[in-house]
């Protein structure tokens, strides 16, 4: 397998790919959300090397773009915007039978999926929505198979996004005294020491006598 | 000659089953939302392999997609997490256990 690549295609990979997975498992395995968001970016980058090793140019310049420019500097808003301080221990309650189970259906996940990476099952028919010409003809090719075959899922797309902006204003929008909800429910007593608790012009805190039995 | 696509595959299903560990493990909500995009980069990244595998622009077309619904998603799961905030929810998925039904 790796020896019929030729050497610099083989250690691009492998860098890649190891800068991918310690990424990842950064994300998953870091106490502060600040940190995972960065590991995510690595990670990013990582799949975004591997897109050029692939002959997909401008998937990787859009994944640049797109992920760590603005996905991952959206997280990172919304971390700051409701606090930093709070850091979780991945393993705090132990490695009880709900860990276990999780770790079990990983084991089985990867399983299943390796079983399925291998080479001979890419059986499907070769260029049916469109030949690929090599790095130069990328973003020619991507954009005619766009534009053509997919013209219908473009423009369907724009309505998404319009609807993904309507809905994050909706959701997003600070409730005026007006329309401020009477009864408040009851809150869950989960883990104090929310940093978003102390928000002082947080409406929510106004007019909400006993509305909550936590202390935050 | 590049990589055979069969380490691609492995790779992107080694990322997938980090992210779907993650998301079960982890009780960060953002963690999670984290731990999902790193899903949809394994995908991207099959997708990616078996477009060159084919050599069909479909697949990357596909990644294409994935990659604004996955922008789409973002906006109006980070509009959720925030309003929830302001609702005086905690950070963690546990404590918004109020939403089971």
């Amino acid at each position: 397998m790796l020896a019929v690549a030729t050497l610099p295609d083989a250690i691009t990979f492998a860098i890649a790919a190891v800068i991918a997975v310690v990424g990842a498992l950064g994300v998953v395995l870091s106490r502060n959300p600040v940190h995972a968001a960065l590991m995510l970016v690595m990670t990013l980058f990582g799949v975004a090397v591997l897109f050029v090793e692939e002959n997909a140019q401008f998937l990787a310049a859009v994944q640049v773009i797109v992920y760590t420019g603005a996905i991952v500097v959206l997280f990172l808003f919304v971390i700051m915007l409701i606090g930093v301080d709070r850091q979780e221990r991945v393993f705090a309650d132990g490695f009880n039978a709900r860990r276990a189970l999780t770790f079990f259906l990983g084991l089985a996940v990867l399983a299943e999926v390796l079983l399925l990476a291998h080479e001979r099952w890419v059986t499907g028919a070769h260029s049916v929505t469109g030949k690929l010409h090599g790095a130069a003809a990328n973003v020619s090719d991507l954009g005619h198979a766009i534009f053509t075959t997919y013209l219908l899922p473009f423009e369907v797309t724009s309505a998404l996004l319009v609807v993904a902006v309507i809905g994050a204003v909706v959701l997003a929008r600070r409730h005026t005294a007006g329309d401020e909800p009477t009864e408040r429910p009851v809150l869950a007593a989960g883990e104090p020491g929310s940093g978003a608790g102390e928000d002082a012009n947080s409406p929510a805190l106004e007019g909400a006598p006993g509305g909550s039995g936590v202390d935050r | 000659m590049s990589v055979s696509p069969t380490w691609y595959l492995v790779l992107a299903a080694v990322l997938f089953t980090v992210g779907a560990v993650g998301l079960l493990v982890r009780r960060n909500v953002l963690v999670m939302f984290m731990c999902i995009e790193l899903m949809l980069n394994a995908a991207n990244l099959t997708f990616v392999t078996y477009s060159r595998a084919l050599n069909d622009v479909g697949g990357q077309s596909a990644v294409f997609f994935v990659l604004v619904v996955a922008a789409a998603e973002v906006v109006v799961g980070l509009g959720i997490i925030v309003s929830l905030f302001r609702r005086k929810f905690g950070a963690t998925a546990d404590d918004a256990h109020i939403l089971k039904g």
